[in-house]
């Protein structure tokens, strides 16, 4: 065991030290704070990307540990967006109409304030009223408990039904699928209060800092990421390391064997799937600021599939390899659609990598899954040289890919 | 001069009367002469009565004629003619009564009367009657559908007056139901109205309701103290209960029975108007972020008389306690009204029950649509449990298929007919192919075959971006699948919706025949209770499997086909429908076709029931029916018919 112990803390170490080396560095390569090598639309990229890392670790412990395939984690953090959105959104607007307002005569009735905010907010749906849910709006640390409360309740709920039924494995992910499904058609109505596929935008201007330059919001974007993503990371080295994350690697192997010893199994997966939705919130309220613009198809179903992609990649089962597939893959993918890469001439036709980039993905994906389960992350324990027992074709213990052996050893 | 004219007048008219006996169209219009002359709308009806009550064969001629301005006439002798343009500047006459060409003249020596749009109407209504009995049915139809689409009170008299004479049996049907609908719109015998209202109620034309609505048409009225009693009153309002307090006071404003509001927009303007010194009416501006103190501004202005004064609250209500607020029919008579709400409930009953049966429909031919796109997951989700996330794909690459045969065979028909077995063979190897490189080794791990199918289905819906561009492609149906079955005038359903029904069930015949009757069936079924036991019984897994998917994607692919018939295909078109297809199946229940029948049923009749409340918004219907799904599942995870014992699996 204590073999294990040091291996988990050095690769913490690890891993805290190049997130820190790595954010040190951009800093100081930054427009913002440095030597301006780095554009600030490219540290606001990698900025995102942490934030993306940190919401693959939520996917990681909640599928990679507990063998939950949600197919709803992106949705939680599209959520996480919407909620400091309206927050940037009411005090960004509302700055606007003050200051407009101040040069009136007559100062202007709070009544008046808000109608005018209402009327810049919703005017591009076709209303003029402050729906209920904009009730917080204008509290910074209500949206802030929101964007962590919203994807929590939600993710309580429906995880408190599913579980308590007994849905697990493909039904459930086909039922997560459903409730993203579900939750973008509700945000794509114009009626539904929060601008329909507009979204909301304009997220990049902070309230009460219009002087700072963007350059500088970038550094501070990311300076936040990367301590969101390192405290995440900590606790989720926490979590697993302890007795709750073998409980939870008990129920990915067998679930029924865990209930019969005793466990109440529910509780463990809506404990796990209730903490990483909102650690989703979190990476998403961090991410949609630099981003800039939110809107219904960020929730689409197809990006939580691409975060389960990510993971896959990166190697599930294993933190660091959730980080890496998020950064790696998306990196990777915004290089290829961005029109970056260079065309291929064939002679008779040009693969240009904007319509090629999602076959390619595609079929990798389908190659990662089939020949590299590990993913990435597989490439780790070459260098380790911990080669797993060739069982000639036989499952790895009782349950399907389970890795029950391997472990046990440790 | 104006003497002159006279006597040139009545020397024309003596001319005239000669020729009285042998033409007497001619007569007419000389009787007429100085009205049809004088060409005004006020004067001209008795000048077209005389030419249409005249009883003459010639009488349509005429209003024709002079209804497409070809009436003109000779300045020499006063005689009118029909004229058509000849060589030049001449015109061709054509005598009235005896249908022969008098002569060609230059146009100076004629005049042309040309009636306004006023005329031209009054005359065409006075047509209708002759268009009405003409011998050509074609003529009477046209006519008649001109009197529906403008049913005006002239055209009531002739109307009645050709029913007698008609001798073809469907335009008698539509003359009595127009002379139904007139007589309730126009029939100035109360009685006769009451009796056709009473007829025409529960009949489901739209052309029903057009009539009877205006009927009902009201206005908000006002009235110092109680409404007079003559008037036929709809409803007596309450000012804060049935009618808001602000629309009553502005009808109070508009009839002059109460002075005006003072907007807060006038109140803003007077007080900015008004600011002297930093202050207004004694306070200071700075204190004007708040509407009380603003309105205690706007009353010192109004004190000092520099504005005018605004009611107040209590006055309002005083107003308005003092005055009654009714909507009044338009139409005098409580007895129609009566009547015509009576009927127009009892259409609104039948209308309903015939909407019922119309959703129904509707939602038949949604579940049949859900049961095609599903039943090839029933059978590779199904029966083989293995999650196919491209299953949308094939979908497409079925209705593409269909799009690509359309361009090779021109005839919708036959294309279609070749298309729907070649999108079989083509997804089938589609899935046999995916089957040998990826699910076969994937068979243990069944979240891991949704990720992979799904990494397939990412690429396969790019590549067809890429070949077939974003734009939709048309898949035509054959001209036979056009239009539809109109059973009244609320329920119909389309051919192509019955095609897709038909096909539904067909489906579901050819998937219980191969399950339970062939060879395939029973190993199928055989591998899916116990692999390993099948195996030792002989049965070729590698082979039952190949099959079994192929068989699950070929179905997919003809239901790309049906699907394409009536929506656009695209590259997205599958993914539209992949995930109610796995709502479908696990909602029916894993694993048994019946279950995929009912969660079919069950979806596509509650989406439809979702829209009915809400038609304008089909994403609303969508998202509360997942929603409900959500639920469902809670009560039975199994879905609605679970499979038992053994066969359940565990």
């Amino acid at each position: 065991m204590s073999h294990t112990y040091h291996r988990r803390t050095s690769s913490t170490v690890i891993f805290l030290g190049l997130l820190l080396a790595f954010t040190i560095t951009v800093t100081f390569l930054s427009e913002g704070m440095g030597a301006g090598v780095i554009s600030t639309s490219f540290v606001k990229t990698l900025g995102k990307t942490l934030c993306l890392a940190l919401v693959a670790i939520s996917m990681d412990l909640v599928w990679g540990y507990a063998g939950i395939l949600s197919l709803g984690h992106f949705a939680f953090f599209g959520l996480g967006g919407y909620m400091i959105g309206m927050w940037l959104m009411y005090e960004r607007t509302r700055e606007v109409v003050v200051t407009s307002l101040a040069d009136a005569p007559i100062p202007p009735t709070p009544q008046e304030v808000s109608d005018a905010i209402a009327n810049r907010i919703f005017g591009v749906v076709g209303s003029a009223d402050f729906p209920m849910i904009w009730a917080f709006a204008d509290s910074l640390l209500a949206q802030l408990m929101l964007v962590v409360l919203v994807p929590g309740v939600l993710a309580g709920v429906f995880g408190w039904l599913a579980f308590r039924s007994r849905v697990a494995g493909v039904y459930l992910s086909i039922l997560t699928q459903a409730m993203t499904l579900a939750l973008s058609l509700y945000l794509f109505q114009n009626d539904n209060g929060l601008r329909g596929n507009n979204g909301l935008s304009g997220l990049q201007n902070l309230p009460g800092l219009t002087d700072v330059p963007q350059a500088l919001v970038s550094v501070w974007f990311l300076w936040g990421a990367a301590l969101a993503l390192g405290l995440g990371y900590l606790l989720a080295v926490w979590v697993v390391s302890g007795k709750f994350g073998s409980v939870l690697r008990g129920i990915r192997d067998d679930e029924t064997r865990v209930r019969f010893l005793g466990y109440p199994v529910e509780t463990y997966k809506l404990v796990l799937f209730t903490g990483t939705a909102c650690m989703a919130g979190i990476a998403g309220a961090l991410y949609y600021p630099q981003a800039g613009i939110i809107n219904p198809a960020e929730l689409a179903p197809i990006a939580s599939i691409y975060l389960a992609v990510w993971v896959a990649i990166g190697g599930r089962g294993r933190l660091y390899g959730a980080v890496i597939g998020a950064a790696f893959v998306s990196l990777v993918s915004s290089w290829f659609t961005g029109g970056q890469a260079p065309d291929v001439p064939l002679g008779f036709y040009t693969i240009k990598w904007v319509d090629w980039w999602l076959v390619v993905l595609g079929l990798s994906f389908v190659l990662v899954t089939l020949l590299a389960p590990k993913g990435i992350g597989g490439l780790f324990d070459l260098l380790e040289r911990r080669v797993a027992p060739d069982r000639h074709g036989a499952d790895l213990g009782p349950d399907q890919g389970s890795l029950r052996e391997e472990e046990s050893r440790e | 001069m104006k003497n002159l004219l006279m006597a040139a007048l009545a020397l024309v008219m003596s001319c005239a009367f000669a020729r009285a006996q042998d033409a007497p169209m001619q007569a007419i219009l000389q009787e007429q002469s100085a009205l049809i002359m004088e060409n005004s709308r006020r004067t001209i009806a008795p000048a077209i009565a005389a030419v249409s009550d005249s009883g003459l064969p010639e009488a349509q001629d005429v209003l024709q004629a002079w209804q497409a301005k070809n009436l003109w006439q000779r300045r020499a002798d006063g005689l009118f003619f029909r004229a058509t343009k000849a060589e030049g500047k001449t015109y061709t006459l054509y005598d009235f009564d005896t249908h022969q060409p008098a002569g060609t003249v230059p146009a100076s020596d004629l005049e042309q009367i040309k009636p306004n749009s006023g005329i031209r109407a009054l005359i065409g209504s006075a047509l209708v009657q002759f268009q009405l009995q003409d011998p050509d049915p074609k003529r009477r139809l046209a006519a008649l559908t001109s009197v529906q689409r403008n049913p005006s009170a002239d055209a009531l008299a002739p109307l009645r007056k050709s029913i007698p004479d008609e001798n073809d049996p469907s335009i008698l049907a539509l003359k009595l139901r127009l002379e139904r609908l007139l007589t309730i719109a126009h029939d100035p015998d109360e009685a006769q109205r009451i009796k056709a209202v009473s007829e025409m109620s529960g009949d489901l034309g739209v052309d029903v309701r057009a009539t009877l609505n205006p009927l009902l048409a009201t206005r908000l009225a006002v009235f110092a103290g109680p409404p007079p009693a003559t008037l036929n009153i709809a409803k007596t309002l309450v000012p804060g209960a049935s009618i808001e307090v602000v629309q009553a006071y502005d009808m109070l404003v508009k009839a002059d029975l109460a002075p005006e509001l003072v907007t807060d927009a006038q109140l803003y303007a007077a007080l900015v108007e008004h600011v002297s010194d930093g202050t207004v009416g004694g306070i200071a501006t700075h204190q004007l972020d708040d509407p009380q103190m603003r309105q205690r501004a706007y009353a010192a202005l109004a004190a000092a008389g520099t504005v005018r004064t605004a009611p107040d609250v209590e006055r309002i209500a005083q107003t308005l306690e003092a005055h009654s607020f009714v909507e009044v029919y338009l139409e005098p008579s409580s007895d129609v009204t009566d009547a015509v709400s009576k009927a127009l409930d009892t259409i609104a009953v039948t209308v309903g029950a015939n909407q019922a049966m119309d959703l129904l429909l509707d939602g038949l031919s949604l579940a049949s649509i859900y049961f095609l796109a599903a039943i090839g997951l029933a059978i590779t989700f199904g029966v083989m449990g293995v999650i196919n996330m491209a299953h949308g794909e094939f979908i497409m690459m079925g209705a593409y298929t269909g799009y690509m045969v359309q361009q090779v065979i021109p005839n919708h028909t036959a294309s279609i007919l070749v298309a729907i077995p070649l999108a079989f063979a083509v997804t089938f190897a589609a899935g046999v192919i995916m089957e040998r490189l990826v699910i076969r080794w994937l068979y243990n791990r069944p979240l891991e075959t949704l990720l992979a199918t799904f990494g397939v289905s990412i690429a396969l819906q790019q590549i067809a971006k890429n070949i077939f561009g974003t734009q939709a492609r048309p898949l035509t149906s054959p001209a036979w699948l056009d239009g539809a079955w109109v059973i009244n005038d609320v329920v119909s359903i389309s051919y192509i919706r019955i095609a897709i029904f038909v096909l539904a069930v067909f489906f579901l015949g050819v998937y219980l025949f191969i399950m339970r009757r062939t060879r395939l069936g029973l190993e199928t079924r055989a591998v899916t209770q116990n692999p390993r036991m099948a195996s030792s019984m002989g049965i070729n897994l590698n082979k039952v499997n190949m099959l079994t998917f192929g068989l699950g994607s070929g179905i997919a692919g003809v239901a790309g086909v049906a699907i394409g018939l009536f929506a656009k295909v695209t590259s997205e078109l599958g993914s539209d429908y992949i995930v109610q297809s796995f709502m479908t199946v696990v909602v029916g229940g894993v694993g048994n076709i019946w279950g995929t029948l009912a969660g079919a049923a069950m979806v596509g009749f509650l989406q439809k029931g979702i829209e009915w409340f809400n038609p304008s918004n089909t994403l609303a219907a969508q998202t509360f029916m997942i929603v409900f799904i959500i639920i469902f599942i809670q009560f039975r995870p199994r879905g609605i018919i679970a499979l038992k014992g053994r066969a359940a699996g565990d």
